[in-house]
């Protein structure tokens, strides 16, 4: 008797180390077009490791890019060339120029930094809160972390940039508006991420042994447990970058983010809106593919991420 | 929002047993009234908190009230202004009077359209809940037909081509879709109007409106799409590895059958929360979708009020948009309930 595979692929008990199971290898045979769906696996090389080098190299490059171009190429923001305006990509300008003969190489690099720098300052703001919020709530536990769970979802339940559009408004022109407006929308994430380690971390033996040990309350929150929690901390961080840049870029583009003497890259974009009315497709693709860059390089080490997670944490980190 | 409503792995207890159409009803009113009696704390917060935002920046409403005016009026009639607009009481007397101008009706006077705020919204809002449906409808039936042929042949070039294409989507924000969309099929291969509602000085008619809807509607639909793709894709996934399933496939049925009647269904009940828990980035995508688009709905509004600090105009719009955010996670959440028998409500 061949032995049972379930579906699942694990083996059946009984028949032991009988026949290979036939049932798990028949994909082998079958020919293409009569797969049965869902059987097959996703390819390996995208799932491991492989997604978060790609994904870690990826970000190196562009955060070496971001710093190291502009300062090699002596980026001048002030300079304008009237004679080269709106140029397509050539050897001299690899990206093209804007509106005002500004070599976008230069300017789209300096301004992936200058988005970079304003994201990882949200990153910052919104993993210490949403550290701190998390672990109270998870520490606290029973009513109080069930309605500081629900004021969370009250955050949620306001758009992110509808909020930020209204702090924006209202302190204009400023960079720290504008990072705070990010900063102050998307600590909900952390939060959850670090409430559930919490939960989970508090009921874990060690923490009973040095409560039983006569630590005090002070002693095992910052001993035992916040230093568990940094790594997901700061990996969730990690993943509201993306988020960040791209709430930045939106506001800009809108043309209430960041003054337009910084080239961020909602600024190169939001000039890009009537150069594309004339044909300059140049002034959008090339900003646009490295914001789009930056985001699956992020997303890359979040794949990473959710494989090694358990289950139950992905919804969670659905970003 | 997402851990109102849980699934549970099915069991004997729940196969013997399935709930009585009495209870499940009783079960979806209580978790309405739990929701609504949380809405109503959410949204006042939201309001207090839009309110003091305001009355801390260092924005202050007189200039508004004078325009460029303020510096020519004489430092008395600044004054007297002052008064009669009621900025020299306490920050909470303020509040209170918003407030209660919110509960009567009044809305307050939109600075930037010169209209009433109420007529602003009532004059905007069909615009808008036209371009939003559409989106979703585009968006839904995209991702349900991408989202089955990739699960169907998983690892396939259909599976690799979606999935590649909605990790992409992912990273690119609306309004640089929008610009694509424009650059391909308005200026390059002139199919479609640039944006506006009509052509310039043209009545909104079907045919005008229909025209000029298409890019918009598309665009909001793509940038939707990958997080729902996504989730069709892996939900079906998994649909395709239970025990059901499996005893479809036993029973000798059809591929089509097995799919589409059998793993299908259940793959799509945690699709409807899904759909509810991206209300709020909808409304993110159709702030930046009108804009680019010139739609003239509220989204739009939002920021020609922002540019222009219209707080009535753009504290009403707040609110509006964040009690309509609420309201889409109930329904979602009460869609899933009426569908699912296995789902059970906490609360």
């Amino acid at each position: 008797m061949a032995e049972l595979t379930t579906y699942r692929g694990e083996r059946s008990d009984g028949g032991g180390a009988a026949a290979p199971s036939a049932v798990g290898k028949d994909r082998t045979w079958r020919p293409a077009g009569h797969r049965r769906p869902g059987t097959l696996r996703a390819r390996a090389s995208w799932t491991g490791r492989g997604r978060l080098v790609a994904g870690l190299v990826g970000l190196v490059v562009l955060v070496l890019g971001a710093i190291l171009i502009p300062w090699l190429g002596g980026l001048d923001q002030g300079a304008v060339d009237y004679t080269a305006v709106r140029q397509p990509p050539s050897l001299a300008h690899p990206f093209g120029t804007d509106a005002v003969g500004r070599d976008l190489f230069l300017r789209s690099f300096a301004g992936l930094g200058v988005s970079l720098t304003v994201a990882a300052s949200c990153a910052v703001i919104s993993t210490v809160i949403g550290t701190l919020y998390g672990a109270l709530s998870g520490l606290l536990g029973g009513w109080p972390d069930r309605i500081l769970m629900r004021a969370v979802d009250g955050v949620n339940a306001v758009p992110h940039l509808l909020l930020g559009i209204v702090i924006v408004a209202l302190y204009r022109g400023s960079v720290p508006a504008v990072i705070a407006s990010i900063g102050l929308t998307h600590w909900t994430t952390v939060a959850r991420v670090v409430r559930s380690e919490v939960l989970s971390l508090r009921s874990r033996p060690y923490v009973d042994a040095a409560i039983s040990g006569g630590a005090s309350r002070r002693r095992v929150l910052g001993r035992h447990l916040l230093p568990a929690v940094v790594p997901p901390a700061v990996l969730s961080s990690v993943l509201i970058l993306p988020h960040a840049v791209w709430h930045e870029t939106a506001l800009s583009f809108l043309g209430l983010g960041l003054p337009p003497h910084l080239a961020s890259l909602g600024n190169i974009l939001a000039e890009g809106r009537q150069a594309v009315l004339l044909g300059s497709w140049w002034i959008v693709v090339f900003p646009s593919a490295l914001l789009a860059a930056t985001t699956l390089a992020v997303a890359g080490i979040a794949a990473w991420w959710r494989d090694r997670s358990r289950p139950r944490r992905r919804s969670e980190m659905a970003l | 929002m997402g851990s109102v409503v849980e699934r549970r792995a099915l069991d004997a207890a729940d196969v013997t047993t399935v709930q009585p159409a009495r209870r499940r009803g009783r079960e979806i009113g209580i978790l309405v009234a739990w929701r609504l009696g949380v809405a109503v704390p959410v949204v006042a917060v939201v309001a207090t908190g839009v309110f003091l935002l305001a009355a801390w920046s260092p924005f202050d409403p007189i200039y508004q009230y004078f325009g460029a005016g303020v510096f020519s009026a004489g430092d008395a009639a600044v004054a007297n202004a002052r008064e009669q607009l009621g900025l020299n009481d306490s920050v909470w007397t303020q509040l209170g009077r918003w407030v209660g101008g919110l509960l009567s009706g009044d809305l307050g006077q939109s600075l930037s359209f010169r209209q009433p705020v109420g007529t602003v919204i009532a004059q905007r809002l069909p615009w808008t809940l036209l371009l939003v449906t559409l989106g979703l409808v585009v968006s839904v039936v995209l991702s349900l037909v991408a989202g089955v042929t990739a699960a169907w042949r998983q690892g396939g070039w259909v599976d690799r081509a979606v999935t590649a294409v909605g990790h992409t989507l992912e990273g690119l924000p609306p309004f640089v879709l929008a610009l694509g969309a424009i650059a391909v099929f308005a200026v390059a291969w002139p199919l479609l109007p640039v944006a506006g509602l009509t052509d310039a000085g043209a009545a909104p008619t079907l045919g005008q409106v229909a025209r000029h809807v298409v890019l918009p509607a598309v665009v909001l639909g793509i940038s939707q799409m990958p997080w729902l793709v996504l989730h069709v894709r892996s939900s079906l996934l998994g649909a395709l590895d239970e025990d059901h399933v499996t005893g479809a496939r036993a029973r000798g049925l059809p591929e089509r059958v097995v799919v589409l009647r059998h793993a299908l269904p259940t793959a799509l009940l945690p699709f409807v929360t899904v759909l509810g828990n991206r209300l709020p980035e909808v409304v993110t995508g159709a702030v930046l979708v009108e804009t680019v688009f010139s739609w003239p709905g509220i989204a739009a509004a939002v920021v020609t009020a922002a540019l222009s600090v219209d707080f009535p105009l753009l504290a009403a719009l707040t609110l509006l948009t964040t009690t309509a955010v609420l309201l889409g996670a109930l329904l979602a959440d009460v869609a899933v309930l009426v569908l699912d028998p296995r789902v059970t409500a906490d609360g």
